[in-house]
């Protein structure tokens, strides 16, 4: 577990691994099977499989008269061309967007705190900034909704102390940065936990020689914590990517304390969500699914592959 | 923030960097103040709620037993059963999912065998792929087979944890020496029992991090017991709670006693995963480096 093995660790320990003759390959290959069985078929049956029967089910129209027949590529047409689907489509690019960075800024800035200031107060907030992590994204949106709301939440005693008026977090202009903290809330703890793991993991005598060398505190965050940390940033990144784009616990339950400023197609997943469900609309519901988890697909492989050689997790 | 560091470090000794101290404490009043609201309105009532009272402090008469009592008796005792539902779908899919992701992890970064490249390629593209994607299909398929709206339903897809094989296999490739293997293989110990008795143990920490992990998500899970279940007596706590807010919210007047109840309800939902987290500590914290450390 030292740093040092970024780069070089994979071809080296593949070599290492590779046992000396004796054995008898094939049964080591089928050891290794194996081993890897049990997950696999769970990995064809949960995973492959519902891609492809997504794929085969998009690429098929079922109509009240005529019943179902082969469209080909009109769901995907109609998903690309309908307004529901690319406003929730825009709505989550926009949301990851700001969310990201925001969240990633503040992460990295808890991290570094938490990295240099040791005392039982430090690690105890570090405890309680990461308990939003354990709770489930439904609670979190309801405990945040309550807090907005005009009912029981503080805002308007809060900002009624300076004779303000309280902003409406669930109004249709505010909705964004509603959502926007919550999920900074939720999420914000576990990926400065990582972060703070890999600053750990930092060997402490790289910091003494950089001070011998006249470097300050600031000059040693700036060039030796963060960038030996860049590859836990692009795992939470990743993980952050991932999350945003198939964004569905929190507008779901806070569209029913937030009249009218979250409709049932907010986000793609909500609109598929919508079409499968509520409107029993299989094959275009299958269609947007299979879209977004292509479009997320793609988005994140690209990205890593760009970043590779700065140490991602693929590399 | 730059500014206080900054300032912080420079004067570092002496000053115990008070001013980050204070900026943590900050933080921790923003983390914790949901919690707090929870906490001080599970006490109140609906006219304590709605009264226009402060809503961070409790109300004249704090009924935390009373609002318990109503959590656990409305609607014949419903809570109770989402409770042990999530316990169930979280402890079965949470050690399932950690089960195979141990063997696989482990077979992956010990054993060469023909396709190892590709099905670990496969593996990595798999946790690009988002989770929500495979619900829809998952669930015309189970439909198919007449297993929505049951319990495996739920459990089944939870057993897929590709990050967890990752982790697993990072972990293993870095901390257990094959050297050890082989030792354990020239004093005639099988593959099977070199893995149980020799890697196994040395894979504890990353264990009870994919372990805890798994069990999270599982707990946590809402887009899929929404989609596969329509028995409310399979309901795990979150969609059961989910169901309860969107009857509040519809009718404001009637819905006003289960605003106290759903408040009630949501406190007791996360205790159980807060103990888990807080007894653990030890385990989880330097578990969960795993994956960016490398």
């Amino acid at each position: 577990m030292t740093l040092q093995i970024t780069e070089t660790a994979p071809p080296r320990t593949e070599k290492k691994s590779r046992r000396k003759a004796g054995k008898t390959p094939l049964r080591e290959q089928l050891i290794g099977w194996l081993f890897i069985g049990p997950f696999g078929l769970v990995f064809l049956a949960f995973l492959v499989a519902p891609l492809v029967y997504a794929l085969y089910l998009s690429l098929f129209r079922k109509a009240m008269i005529g019943g179902t027949s082969f469209v080909l590529l009109e769901n995907y047409t109609k998903a690309f061309t309908d307004p529901s689907f690319l406003d929730g489509a825009w709505f989550v690019i926009r949301f990851s967007l700001v969310l990201i960075p925001v969240q990633m800024l503040i992460s990295l800035a808890m991290a570094l705190i938490l990295d240099i200031v040791t005392s039982r107060f430090a690690r105890f907030s570090r405890l309680m900034i990461f308990l939003p992590y354990a709770i489930p994204a439904v609670i979190g949106a309801l405990m945040w909704g309550f807090l907005y709301s005009k009912n029981f939440g503080p805002l308007g005693d809060v900002f009624g102390l300076f004779g303000a008026t309280a902003p409406d977090f669930l109004s249709r202009d505010l909705i964004f940065y509603g959502l926007l903290n919550i999920v900074t809330w939720q999420w914000a703890g576990y990926y400065m936990i990582i972060l703070y793991a890999a600053l750990q993991g930092i060997d402490p005598t790289l910091y003494e020689a950089a001070r011998i060398d006249g470097a300050g505190n600031w000059q040693i965050t700036l060039r030796i914590k963060i960038p030996l940390i860049t590859p836990a940033l692009l795992l939470i990144l990743v993980f952050a990517l991932i999350g945003t784009l198939q964004f569905f616990n929190e507008p779901k339950i806070l569209r029913d304390l937030a009249a009218g400023a979250i409709g049932p197609d907010f986000t793609p997943n909500m609109y598929a969500y919508q079409q499968a469900f509520g409107l029993a609309n299989f094959n275009y519901g299958s269609a947007i699914s299979f879209a977004l988890g292509a479009v997320v697909f793609v988005c994140v492989y690209i990205f890593l592959f760009a970043t590779r050689k700065r140490g991602s997790f693929l590399s | 923030m730059t500014v206080t560091i900054d300032a912080a470090s420079r004067r570092r000794r002496p000053q115990r960097h008070l001013p980050l101290q204070i900026l943590l404490g900050f933080l921790l009043v923003y983390f914790l103040i949901p919690f707090w609201w929870v906490v001080v309105n599970s006490s109140k009532d609906a006219a304590g709620l709605f009264g226009g009272g402060n809503a961070l402090w409790f109300a004249e008469d704090v009924d935390f037993i009373g609002n318990l009592q109503e959590l656990f008796t409305y609607s014949g005792g419903i809570y109770t059963r989402w409770l042990l539902n999530s316990t169930l779908y979280a402890v079965v899919g949470g050690v399932g999912a950690t089960a195979l992701a141990v063997l696989a992890g482990y077979g992956f970064a010990k054993y060469r065998f023909a396709g190892r490249r590709f099905s670990f390629a496969v593996l990595l593209g798999a946790v690009m792929v988002p989770a929500t994607a495979l619900v829809i299909p998952t669930f015309i398929m189970f439909s198919r087979l007449g297993l929505t709206n049951t319990i495996w339903a739920v459990i089944l897809p939870s057993l897929l944890n590709p990050f967890g094989v990752y982790l697993m296999h990072v972990y293993v490739r870095d901390a257990v020496p094959d050297e050890l293997l082989d030792a354990a293989r020239v004093d005639g110990a099988g593959e099977l029992r070199s893995f149980l008795q020799v890697a196994l143990p040395m894979m504890r920490p990353a264990m009870v991090t994919v372990l805890l992990l798994s069990v999270v998500a599982t707990w946590n899970n809402y887009f899929l017991p929404l989609a596969m279940l329509s028995d409310n007596d399979l309901y795990p706590v979150t969609v059961g709670i989910g169901q309860w807010q969107g009857i509040a919210s519809a009718n404001n007047s009637g819905g006003t006693s289960l605003w106290s109840i759903i408040i009630m309800g949501s406190l007791v939902s996360v205790i159980p995963l807060i103990i888990a987290f807080l007894t653990l500590q030890r385990h989880w914290r330097g578990g969960l480096a795993i994956g960016s450390l490398k």
